[in-house]
């Protein structure tokens, strides 16, 4: 029974003028999916399995009573079910995807084929050392290149993603700091941080302070106000959490003197490594007077975003932080490489476990890939490419949508919605117009800093001609919005499988599973 | 460089068009005393071969499980994944796909984690859950932090069943964020008492089924005694083929479920990355960690799916957020989702028998050999034992002789002398008879 398909025809399809509704809910590649739970056939079964022997149970009466409730489907079900949903996303590999902070860049498949390789793969956490002793060289030789990028003497592999990168490096500041016998009570974030900065800190028991940026006009916008800074730093502040390249895409010029003024605060600095990218393999941040830095394996180096993870956050740890740093460690011993797995003897120091077992090895094998492809000539490639077409993106744009800041920009360029202005367009409508030709939304409104932003980042794996392409989209759908077709805006998307969902309903009466029409219901039916 | 489409003459061009003369003018706000002139100390690029070369030489230097007899568990267990599985997450539209924050164009993720939250629902007997977490141990480190929300109480108590990397996880978060915990001792016997420990102060009581020891218990009766106290049950699964077979958390009364999803569609890796599982009731959905997707409907009436109840999450409430997770597991949820589909309600419950049968057939035999001795009195895929003298040495040995014998309690407690003996061995439906002969042969010899 397709309960979906019903839903569709019992809706007629409103404001849809391009053709008439089909027979199916279908609109030629536009396939209507049911959930699985709308496709049983009970009994049915995509694994064959052998029974199992005869045994006495030893469940000893803890064994499951009832049904579980799971649909039946055979393997040619399941996998047109899902290769249909896939049908239904965005991708990069399939066009640009400009979301800013996000690095959305080319996932090469090598990565893939290595991270399958069987003795990475098919390797127990748990297995003795002895019999891991690639996996361990893996992960130490991955550790030299970050710290070699990044400048820093150590670094953490086991944070499972950026914000889990966030939660070391401050777990770890708090730590040396009560080492010092220093309790401090504040961290400092600037007001166009990513939202995970201030839910760090407030998880590891500080209170949030918001640091000004410079307002448009006067110097150094859109970076720290540096005497602002100044006066809220203190006894009490254990440390300030940057982005840099900031999240307007600014390089944070004042940097050195920031870093002077928060260590002779006696705090740390802090930084957010969501735009390292901007700066790989041409800017150290150790040299920059960082202390603590999360790189995301998942932006800069390349491993999937996979809808929403798995990520991977290593830290790189300044020497005084080092000591603090989360289990396990690898050791170089006797016998070959060896792993601290306890924080105690010489990690006693050490802030303890973040994670089970020891960090994101499938990521950690494809971010080496991307690493040993590019080489040290690649990564600085990386990092000109992707400022390039950034620029060149600014340059194209700036007449027909409002650069929130003037001059030249790191990987991402920011825009505010005055050029909306009286057009009755919003920034959200706009972003939506720009799903109808072809192209994902850049990031909307944040940061929060400016007015109803945009905020591209490129990368560097777009062509040229994919860069003029997006630029020729953006600057026809600014002209539109200024030519007084607002509503046709406010009406997009409308190419898409769905068009804009009503989120509103689903917050306030959250339907959150799937549950079985009640049977009453379907015997009248 | 092959992941670089700009030529030279792009390049140029585009300089021109930015009206720089150089790249470095670009990078000119940069303080020069930081950047780096010329190229940083590492290798140069390389092609395709030279890197499968480089990085097959690493992974040759490893056993793999599948080559050998194969007995372990401890939280990440070796199962057959169907090969669909692997070729349906790795279709470029769901691996290169961001956070399905804009959701007319990710409504293929959308729909799949709806049905991922559904199917963990089902599973674990409760009746909500989110779009993933991390991993199964940060999973329940958040599930106290959120006992403590839904309680305003600031005490949990960690069963000594609990596994170790979990409780230590739960110890680093609790010390930053100022819980107070109770961690009980390893009880591989169990006994505890844990129902005389909760008091006023009490948010939760974590325990786990099956335990650390492979043992299955029921909560029932606890989950009673701190609903009476005003405290949550908050139970664990680091094995959640377990639930195929075993009453699940929902049934005994657990308030939150926090989980390991790795079984399902997700290979061994090494230990990441896998996909954290994290239930609770529909009451305490607000106060609940992470991503989750809820049905509404489109601008034309059709059904379709949206990320929900973002105000709880760190982009919205910033330092306000129930937890500070952003990234998720959505690729190991969805590896998890295709492979409980594949399997179904008969499959499932067929794995689980076989593997119980597995297990069983395998503790008969071990527990047969002179001075070996079953801590279990019920137990799944994965079961303790005595040994007559210290495992680890034991398990080096037989890794030796290309057998892979299981884990050793002393790997998480190198301290305890009490605990030295003692040996995890899990056998799920990967295990054959000769394996099993293999293993029994060969840690008699060692025995000897």
């Amino acid at each position: 029974m397709n309960e979906w398909s019903k839903a569709v025809s019992g809706h007629p399809i409103a404001g849809h003028t391009a053709s008439t509704p089909t027979i199916s809910g279908n609109r030629g590649l536009q396939i209507e999916e049911p959930l699985i739970f709308e496709q049983d056939s009970p009994g049915h079964c995509g694994v064959d399995l052998p029974e199992a022997p005869a045994v006495r149970s030893r469940l000893g009466g803890l064994d499951r009573k009832g049904p579980i409730g799971l649909p039946g489907l055979s393997e040619p079900q399941v996998v047109r079910h899902f290769t249909r949903l896939s049908q239904k996303n965005y991708a990069i590999d399939t066009g640009l995807y400009p979301l800013g902070s996000c690095t959305m860049k080319h996932n090469p498949r090598l990565n893939e084929k290595m991270a399958r390789l069987p003795g990475f793969a098919d390797v127990h956490p748990l297995q003795p050392v002895s019999t891991v002793q690639g996996t361990l060289e893996l992960i130490d030789t991955l550790a030299y290149w970050l710290k070699t990028l990044t400048g820093m003497p150590a670094v953490a592999l086991s944070p499972a993603a950026g914000a889990h990168g966030e939660l070391c490096g401050i777990m770890t500041i708090r730590a040396a700091l009560e080492a010092r016998g220093d309790k401090r009570s504040r961290i400092l974030v600037p007001e166009s941080a990513h939202g995970t900065n201030p839910a760090t800190a407030a998880a590891c028991g500080y209170s949030v302070e918001a640091i000004p940026a410079n307002p448009k006009g006067t110097k150094n916008q859109g970076r720290v106000d540096l005497a602002a800074l100044k006066t809220k730093l203190g006894p009490d502040v254990a440390a300030l959490m940057l982005t840099n390249p900031n999240t307007c895409g600014l390089f944070e010029d004042e940097i050195l003197d920031i870093a002077a003024a928060v260590h002779e605060a006696g705090a740390f600095f802090y930084c957010d490594g969501a735009n390292f990218n901007a700066i790989v393999g041409r800017v150290r941040p150790a040299e920059l007077g960082i202390d603590a830095l999360h790189i995301n394996l998942h932006k800069t180096f390349s491993t999937p975003h996979g809808g929403g993870g798995p990520g991977s956050g290593p830290v790189a740890l300044g020497a005084e932080l080092a000591p603090h740093a989360p289990v396990p460690w690898i050791v170089h011993g006797a016998n070959g490489l060896n792993l601290v797995e306890c924080a105690s003897g010489d990690a006693a120091r050490s802030i303890g476990r973040l994670k089970g077992f020891h960090g994101q090895m499938g990521m950690f094998v494809r971010a080496l890939a991307y690493m040993m492809s590019h080489g040290a000539d690649g990564l600085r490639q990386v990092a000109e490419d992707a400022v390039l077409n950034a620029n060149y993106l600014r340059v194209k744009l700036a007449g027909a949508l409002s650069l929130a800041f003037p001059g030249t920009c790191m990987h991402e360029v920011l825009f505010d919605d005055a050029f909306l202005k009286d057009t009755g367009v919003t920034t959200l409508d706009f972003a939506k117009a720009l799903i109808d030709e072809g192209f994902h939304p850049m990031t909307m409104y944040f940061p929060l800093v400016v007015h109803g932003a945009l905020l591209i980042e490129p990368t560097e794996t777009e062509s040229k001609a994919s860069l003029d392409q997006f630029a020729t989209v953006l600057n026809g759908l600014a002209a539109r919005a200024k030519a007084g077709d607002a509503s046709a805006f406010r009406a997009a998307p409308k190419l898409t499988p769905r068009r804009r969902l009503d989120e509103t309903t689903a917050a306030r009466k959250p339907i959150l599973r799937w549950r079985p029409a009640p049977v009453q219901q379907q015997a009248a039916e | 460089m092959r992941y670089l489409p700009l030529t030279d003459a792009d390049r140029r061009d585009m300089l021109a068009a930015v009206g720089v003369d150089s790249i470095d003018a670009l990078f000119a706000e940069v303080p020069p005393a930081a950047q780096h002139e010329g190229l940083l100390d590492l290798p140069r690029a390389m092609g395709e071969l030279e890197v499968e070369r480089r990085l097959a030489a690493m992974a040759s230097k490893n056993t793999v499980a599948g080559a050998v007899p194969f007995f372990l568990g401890a939280g990440a267990y070796r199962h057959h994944v169907p090969a669909s599985v692997d070729h349906l997450i790795q279709r470029g539209e769901f691996l290169t796909s961001y956070t399905p924050y804009q959701p007319e164009v990710s409504q293929g993720t959308l729909q799949y984690l709806f049905e991922f939250q559904t199917q963990v629902a089902l599973l674990t007997g409760m009746e909500v859950a989110n779009a993933s977490l991390y991993d199964g141990a940060t999973a329940c480190a958040e599930a106290v932090a959120m006992a403590g929300r839904v309680t305003r109480r600031n005490k949990a108590v960690l069963s000594g069943g609990l596994h170790p990397h979990y409780r230590a996880v739960c110890e680093t978060y609790a010390r930053f964020s100022g819980e107070e915990l109770l961690v009980q001792d390893p009880a591989p016997a169990g006994g505890e008492d844990l129902a005389k420990l909760i008091d006023a102060d009490t948010s939760c009581v974590v325990v786990q089924n099956p335990d650390f020891y492979g043992e299955i218990r029921d909560y029932s009766a606890l989950a009673q005694l701190c609903h009476q106290k005003g405290a949550l049950l908050v139970v664990v699964v680091t094995e959640i083929l377990s639930l195929g077979a075993v009453t699940p958390p929902g049934e005994m009364g657990a308030d939150i479920v926090a989980a390991e999803g790795q079984s399902f569609g997700n290979a061994l890796n090494f230990g990441g990355p896998y996909v954290g599982l994290f239930a609770s009731r529909e009451k305490f959905v607000r106060q609940m960690p992470g991503r989750l997707v809820g049905e509404t409907v489109d601008a034309e009436g059709r059904r379709g799916w949206a990320l929900t109840l973002s105000t709880r999450e760190q982009h919205i409430r910033r330092e306000k957020a129930t937890s500070n997770i952003c990234t998720n597991a959505g690729l190991c949820a969805l590896a998890f989702t295709i492979h409980l589909s594949l399997l179904g309600e008969a499959g499932l419950t067929r794995l689980a028998r076989l593997n119980h049968a597995t297990a069983v057939s395998t503790a008969e035999r071990l527990a047969a050999i002179p001075g070996v001795k079953l801590v279990n009195r019920r137990f799944f895929n994965e079961f303790a034992l005595h040994l007559p003298r210290a495992a680890a040495p034991v398990v080096d040995a037989l890794a030796t002789r290309g057998i892979l014998a299981g884990v050793p309690v002393s790997r998480f407690y190198p301290d305890r002398a009490d605990l030295a003996d003692l040996l995890l061995v899990a056998a799920t439906e990967t295990v054959t008879a000769d394996d099993i002969e293999r293993l029994a042969t060969g840690l008699a010899e060692v025995l000897r």
